[in-house]
């Protein structure tokens, strides 16, 4: 089976490669899979007061559709909303990747790693803030 | 720049035909293609006489009598007409069948059918490199054992199990002994009289030969071995296997058995030393590197190494100019991890972690210093891509860098 381009694009250019200080309070971190099953996504969101996602990092143990989702999750969760993040699917990252039937729970791995993420942070911040709520941070 | 051809090191799953055996096959894919059953015309006798003298090459490298030997269609094939051809002819005598869990899908998934049709299969467990002792052996066979079917050289890992020892075991307790030898033919010596191995299953496309084409040593005598055939249409092959012969593939296979037993001691040390060069290369550039397999009773040619904390089929994507194979979970369509490594007690994610180099004949030292050059940048790369590189790193599990342990 061959690579559609996509995968092959975010595989060899990976984007937001790297980590965010798990410790600071704006900043939440879902880490999803397992070594056992070859897949492990660590995936962080930094939060702005606004509730605005200003950066978002990756690093991924898993095969190249994995590591091609959760670097595509990351470059889509960039300046969306933590609530436009929530929406977020597996099947826009497996659509967007054209991944096959047998690569698609890579993209359900990264949605989880997404959801994972803004629990914790949440968790951290109290309950989320919608743009109506705007206002300084906890 | 240059259009660059691939480098090809995954010689365990099939190899490219030596041009010495696509000479050899031409003018049976051209003038002479007459059917070797024809006895009645020229066309048929030369295809004949061609098919025989294959035999004779075939029979050679293993130590057989050309008699002795029945083509098939591949080592798939084989296996399946030994297994169950000794089932069912020797039903009455028992059910009782004797392999290992690391054997290839073509033992497994045939002792499993049978299994299903009121055979009785004791798996055993090998050693951490993939080893079964002649002991086990013998401590597994009852008065109910029909066959013992233990592969000599393992696919995956390259470990080579104690033929001659199994043999004699099998032997004095009065028990045909089958052998997978796909693998190891061509590659280490064979002789199935000194270790007393009752049927074999062999393939041409492993040793340079084409693809479609193998056979299955059956013994005549000492003690003699009747399958219960499972192609009918002919009676071809003394009533064991009907159906056409394969001609130009069985010319082509003759061939490669005779150019690969008469290159084996010089090449075998040749692809020792590649296979060694390449081991200690990524050893030198790399931390947390573990073979599987054995460290010495081990094909010449073939490495499978884990690289903890990288997944085998990115870093595969990475190096996508070198062809290897993986025991990751993600390159098989079941996504299972390797059921060998998972057999000899290697930890999922290190299965998933795996690679394994099969060198062959046409790979270069020059290859091989690229390849280590390709793979030891991957994992780095793929290194600092890993959430697991960087736990191990914050705990101090692994260096700061890369590093030779």
């Amino acid at each position: 089976m061959k690579y559609g381009e996509r995968v092959i694009d975010h595989f060899t250019n990976p984007r937001n490669v790297g980590s965010l200080d798990r410790n600071l309070p704006n900043v939440g971190t879902g880490v999803v899979g397992a070594p056992e099953c070859g897949d492990v996504m660590k995936l962080q969101i930094e939060v702005a007061d606004d509730g605005r996602i200003v950066d978002a990092k990756f690093k991924t143990f898993g095969c190249g559709s994995a590591i091609a989702a959760s670097s595509l999750a990351t470059e889509w969760l960039k300046g969306r909303t933590v609530d436009e993040a929530a929406d977020l699917r597996n099947t826009d990252i497996a659509e967007e990747l054209s991944l096959p039937p047998v690569k698609i729970h890579c993209s359900v791995l990264a949605e989880d790693a997404v959801k994972a993420a803004i629990e914790d942070w949440k968790r951290k911040n109290g309950r989320a803030k919608t743009d109506q709520e705007a206002g300084p941070g906890r | 720049m240059a259009l660059k051809r691939h480098i090809y090191l995954d010689n365990n799953a099939t190899t490219r035909i030596d041009p010495r055996v696509l000479e050899a096959m031409m003018p049976y894919l051209t003038e002479r293609y007459g059917n070797a059953a024809s006895k009645n015309h020229s066309f048929g006798y030369e295809a004949e006489a061609a098919v025989e003298a294959a035999r004779e090459q075939v029979a050679e490298i293993i130590g057989a009598a050309p008699k002795d030997i029945v083509w098939t269609s591949g080592a798939t094939e084989s296996d399946n007409l030994a297994i169950k051809g000794v089932a069912e002819m020797y039903r009455e005598k028992g059910n009782h069948i004797v392999t290992c869990k690391t054997e290839h899908k073509a033992v497994i998934d045939t002792c499993k059918y049978l299994e299903t049709k009121g055979c009785e299969v004791a798996w055993l467990d090998p050693d951490r490199y993939g080893r079964v002792s002649a002991e086990q052996v013998a401590e597994a066979i009852t008065d109910k054992t029909i066959l013992v079917t233990l592969m000599a050289a393992n696919n995956e890992i390259g470990t080579l199990h104690p033929i001659a020892e199994i043999g004699r075991a099998t032997r004095a307790a009065g028990v045909f002994f089958h052998t997978d030898a796909t693998q190891a033919v061509g590659k280490i010596p064979i002789d199935v009289e000194a270790s007393c191995v009752d049927l074999l299953s062999m393939s041409a496309h492993k040793i340079y030969g084409p693809k479609g084409v193998g056979a299955l040593y059956v013994r005549r005598r000492g003690p003699r071995v009747r399958l219960s055939c499972r192609m009918h249409g002919g009676g071809h092959e003394h009533g064991m296997r009907s159906g056409t012969l394969n001609v130009p593939g069985i010319v082509g296979f003759g061939a490669a058995c005779e150019i690969a037993a008469a290159e084996m001691p010089r090449e075998s040390e040749r692809l020792t030393a590649l296979r060694d060069m390449l081991h200690r290369g990524l050893m030198e550039r790399l931390s947390h590197v573990t073979l599987n397999g054995h460290p010495t009773e081990r094909l010449p040619n073939t490495l499978n190494l884990s690289f903890e904390y990288v997944e085998g089929e990115s870093l595969m994507m990475k190096v996508s100019d070198v062809a290897v194979s993986s025991g990751s979970a993600c390159t098989s369509a079941s996504l299972e991890p390797s059921f060998v490594l998972k057999a000899i007690g290697v930890p999922d994610a290190l299965a998933h972690s795996s690679i394994r180099f099969s060198l062959g004949r046409f790979n270069t030292a020059d290859e091989i210093e690229y390849a280590i050059e390709r793979f030891a940048k991957a994992v780095n790369e793929l290194r600092d891509l890993s959430p697991l590189y960087e736990l191990a790193q914050e705990s101090g599990e692994a260096g700061a860098g890369s590093g030779g342990k």
